[in-house]
């Protein structure tokens, strides 16, 4: 059920809401799309309905009539080489078109939980504000409270929780995008759910992926989750402040990660201290650069 | 549990396919999942089992085609199998390879079942 306005939304229901515009919209498993306002009387709910693809008749061997009187059953086999994620792909694809239409620099940020995605972007945005236009998309299977760290900074931020999901999807990110607008030349941030295994598979359509991994982890995390290092452009290792008090190896973690990914950039820093942060503005402002 | 997304996902396909040949059912699938293609067998299995009750693929035979894992060194250009992603040549030992092989992800091909058609109805 849904906790703000108790319509009957199972828990598995993905929630987008923008934080302090009292507005919130379900994204059903069914393509169905709920919005809600809650600071005004609700209209009856519309559903839209997101699946255009179906009910094309245009298989060539059923050209025929059938007038004989008895009923029967046939087999067809349907050679398809479909990727599973095709559609995913698709709004991934468009969710790119947009950012590219309006300049957007958009980055996927990837993690095990506690590893400081919003504390590093806490800080980007109080260093960087002004400089550039940021959003910030938030992803996390429960709360607000990581959107509402992002929301005291002023930045305009969209909450997605994905109830039992353990990613965002593409179709996630582009219901955010329509209920927060980004300005042209903005910078996205998508803080996607804290998990090195599941955001892998799936591309929301971002300019590049950035995983971040603290020094408080094991410096053999990107050989046990590989998969996360060899898609990603960049990789942060924060909390470098702590690293007198931890065993975890720089130089391991970087030649592990190099392994399965040989084009991979490394920077350290320290959110909480602003250590090497120049160095991630620096990165960020080349990105932007290059579009 | 990215795999139960998956499944949602290969349900689907496979609905969509039913409904733009008229109705019916999927009596057999076949996927393609590659070694490197970042999936659990098991857990794959297990969302199957249960995601797959009242649709189309519920009673359907699941075939999984799971390609090796296939590499090429970018230093000296020999290719390899390997059922990781961070395997160094066994040639020459560099690390500087290119997955060429194994990230399949995919559905091959199904069987349909179409519900037996009423007397004289017609197909478009």
């Amino acid at each position: 059920m849904c906790s703000t306005c108790g319509c009957s939304q199972s828990d598995g229901t993905v929630t987008i809401q923008v934080i302090g515009s009292g507005e919130h919209v379900h994204l059903n498993g069914d393509g169905t799309v709920h919005h809600h306002h809650h600071d005004h009387h609700h209209e009856p709910h519309g559903h839209k309905h997101h699946h255009g693809d179906h009910h094309h008749h245009d298989h060539d061997s059923h050209g025929h009539h059938h007038d004989h009187d008895h009923s029967h059953s046939h087999k067809t086999v349907v050679d398809l080489e479909r990727d599973i994620l095709s559609q995913n792909q698709l709004l991934a694809e468009r969710n790119r078109g947009y950012f590219s239409a309006k300049n957007i620099l958009a980055l996927n940020l990837v993690s095990s939980p506690g590893s400081g995605k919003t504390a590093l972007l806490e800080k980007t945005l109080a260093d960087l504000q002004g400089k550039l236009p940021f959003v910030v998309i938030e992803g996390d299977q429960q709360t607000t409270n990581d959107a509402d760290r992002i929301a005291a900074t002023g930045v305009p931020v969209a909450q997605i929780n994905t109830g039992k999901g353990c990613h965002l999807d593409a179709a996630m990110v582009q219901q955010a995008l329509h209920s927060l607008r980004p300005p042209e030349e903005a910078v996205v941030f998508i803080e996607n759910v804290g998990n090195l295994v599941c955001p892998a598979l799936f591309d929301l359509g971002e300019n590049a992926r950035v995983v971040i991994i603290s020094v408080t982890e094991g410096d053999d995390k990107p050989l046990k989750y590989p998969d996360m290092f060899r898609d990603s452009a960049l990789c942060l290792i924060n909390k470098i402040d702590l690293l007198p008090y931890v065993s975890f190896s720089v130089e391991r973690a970087k030649e592990y990660a190099s392994r399965i990914n040989p084009h991979l950039k490394f920077l350290e820093v320290s959110a909480t201290q602003g250590t090497g942060m120049d160095t991630w503005y620096q990165w960020l402002t080349k990105q932007r650069g290059s579009l | 549990m990215h795999e139960l997304s998956l499944v949602l996902n290969i349900i689907d396909i496979a609905t969509a396919e039913v409904h733009r040949a008229g109705g019916g059912t999927v009596t057999e699938i076949e996927l393609e999942i590659g070694a490197l293609a970042g999936v659990e067998r098991a857990a794959l299995d297990f969302a199957w089992e249960t995601a797959v009750r009242n649709t189309v693929l519920e009673n359907s035979v699941l075939t999984i085609h799971a390609p090796l894992g296939q590499a090429r060194c970018m230093d000296c250009e020999t290719a390899f199998t390997t059922n990781n992603l961070f395997t160094a040549c066994p040639t020459c030992g560099s690390y500087f390879c290119d997955i060429t092989g194994g990230r399949e992800l995919k559905v091959k091909r199904l069987i349909l079942d179409q519900e037996p058609v009423a007397a004289g109805s017609l197909h478009p």
